[in-house]
């Protein structure tokens, strides 16, 4: 479960679609919420500062208890972001997975083939880079995920596929924070709904 | 030991080379003649005065005197290393860090070399501690800057490379690992070549100014490697300390990538 509770993030050097202001919600075990919004509005600045990765002022939970009690590293393993576009350190795809047989089973699932791995990550379509890096998010067996657009790249089928796989994620009482412009993909997939709008969160019903 | 005396009739020849480039810079319109000829006229100033500074120290032989020079030069080294990079931190930081990383390295290596190897009598004698703490630095400086450089803009090109590891659960110094050792082996290289090179693609500087003031070549060499020896000692030193200390800058406590922390370009 992650408790969000008044989360802001504002300090006097930063541009004015970067502040955070007021946020609170909760996402329960093996539950998911959407996050819309337009671009700029701060879906992205919102998950940085749930992975830790920049700082913020208010109180982030993970099973009640709070993120600076957790170290960072863990707690970055326990929340685990994985960016619209994700970063690569090795110039081979299969050198960012310490399990490279777990990471090509999942890949299989995904409708990836095992030679992906074999390949230069910038030789890589869009698509395959992020299908890894949700199987590299996967292998730390991370308690929340907190996706951003984890399927803007893809076609259908492997958009079902991918959803296919995080509902699994779900399913072992592991929660979700997914940020789309997909509303279809929202229904599928959501059990609350956000809108982000210049740095605030709002709870919507969908459909209103 | 004796040598060829020059005086400035000397030197004023020489200086004619400097007309002839500045004729064929402005024959060519490379628009370099001017700082050229400025380059030449501060070179001729700053080492006429240093070699009036090194003489009056020189007479004196005093402690404090040396230790005042040497921490001049620490400083000027200091500001050299800063200017060399193209991302800096706000405020004192990149001037801190690599001064206070050339002079941990430049002291330990001097005080190394004249408690030990080269023991003038005092063990303070500017006549060596300068000298060597010029070569040391110069080159520890190279290398501070270098590694410096590469750690800083480095962190800003692999900024996503370096987060998607901290994403996964790195703590930051496995996720600047990669980063750390390219800063390392960039600013070690070229004192490695340095010492690869010395004696077939060039005559070191300090040697050749013994054999020209009359120091026998086998000597001379000695000397010469001992430095070279205390060069690397330096460069290392300084380079691990400096690359080490803008990690932690780049990174807070709970293991962000702080590129804030840099001034804006």
């Amino acid at each position: 479960m992650l408790t969000v509770q008044g989360l802001g993030r504002s300090t006097a050097d930063l541009v004015e679609n970067q502040l955070l202001t007021d946020i609170s919600f909760v996402v329960e075990a093996g539950r998911s919420a959407i996050i819309t919004g337009a671009s700029g509005a701060g879906k992205t600045v919102l998950l940085r500062a749930l992975a830790d990765l920049d700082s913020s002022i208010g109180v982030i939970e993970l099973s009640s208890k709070p993120k600076d009690a957790y170290g960072a590293p863990e707690w970055r393993q326990q929340v685990c972001y994985v960016p619209a576009e994700p970063g690569w350190w090795a110039y081979l795809a299969k050198d960012h997975f310490v399990d490279l047989g777990s990471a090509q089973n999942h890949a299989r699932s995904l409708g990836l083939g095992v030679a992906v791995f074999e390949q230069p990550v910038d030789q890589l379509s869009t698509g395959e880079r992020q299908r890894l890096a949700l199987i590299r998010a996967l292998l730390g067996s991370p308690k929340v995920m907190l996706l951003d657009e984890p399927t803007a790249a893809l076609d259908p089928d492997a958009t079902q596929l991918v959803e296919n796989k995080l509902r699994q994620f779900l399913d072992k009482g592991n929660s979700l924070l997914l940020v789309t412009h997909d509303r279809e993909q929202g229904y599928r997939m959501g059990d609350q709904f956000f809108v982000m709008e210049s740095g605030r969160l709002r709870s919507v019903v969908p459909g209103k | 030991m004796n040598f060829i005396v020059l005086d400035y009739y000397d030197i004023a020849i020489a200086a004619s080379l400097i007309a002839v480039n500045a004729g064929l810079s402005i024959a060519l319109q490379l628009g370099i003649a001017r700082r050229m000829i400025i380059a030449a006229v501060r070179m001729v100033v700053q080492l006429t005065l240093v070699g009036l500074v090194l003489k009056a120290l020189f007479a004196a032989s005093s402690p404090i005197f040396t230790a005042l020079a040497l921490t001049c030069m620490i400083l000027f080294a200091g500001r050299e290393a800063m200017a060399r990079q193209e991302r800096r931190f706000k405020g004192w930081w990149s001037y801190g860090m690599g001064t206070a990383s050339m002079m941990v390295a430049g002291t330990l290596v001097t005080l190394f070399a004249l408690s030990t190897q080269i023991s003038p009598d005092p063990w303070y004698d500017p006549r060596y501690a300068i000298p060597i703490m010029g070569m040391v630095l110069g080159n520890t400086m190279n290398g501070v800057s270098i590694g410096l450089d590469r750690m800083v803009s480095g962190a800003v090109q692999q900024k996503s490379a370096i987060e998607a590891r901290l994403m996964l659960g790195a703590d930051k110094a496995e996720a600047m690992q990669n980063l750390v050792k390219t800063a390392l082996r960039a600013g070690l290289i070229p004192t490695i070549n340095g010492m690869s090179a010395a004696g077939l693609v060039s005559l070191p500087g300090m040697m050749t100014g013994q054999i020209l003031a009359g120091v026998e070549p086998v000597d001379a060499v000695k000397y010469q490697i001992l430095i070279m020896f205390l060069i690397t000692g330096g460069t290392g030193l300084g380079l691990v300390a400096s690359v080490f200390f803008a990690r932690n800058r780049l990174t807070d406590r709970r293991h962000r990538l702080r590129l804030d922390r840099l001034r804006p370009l």
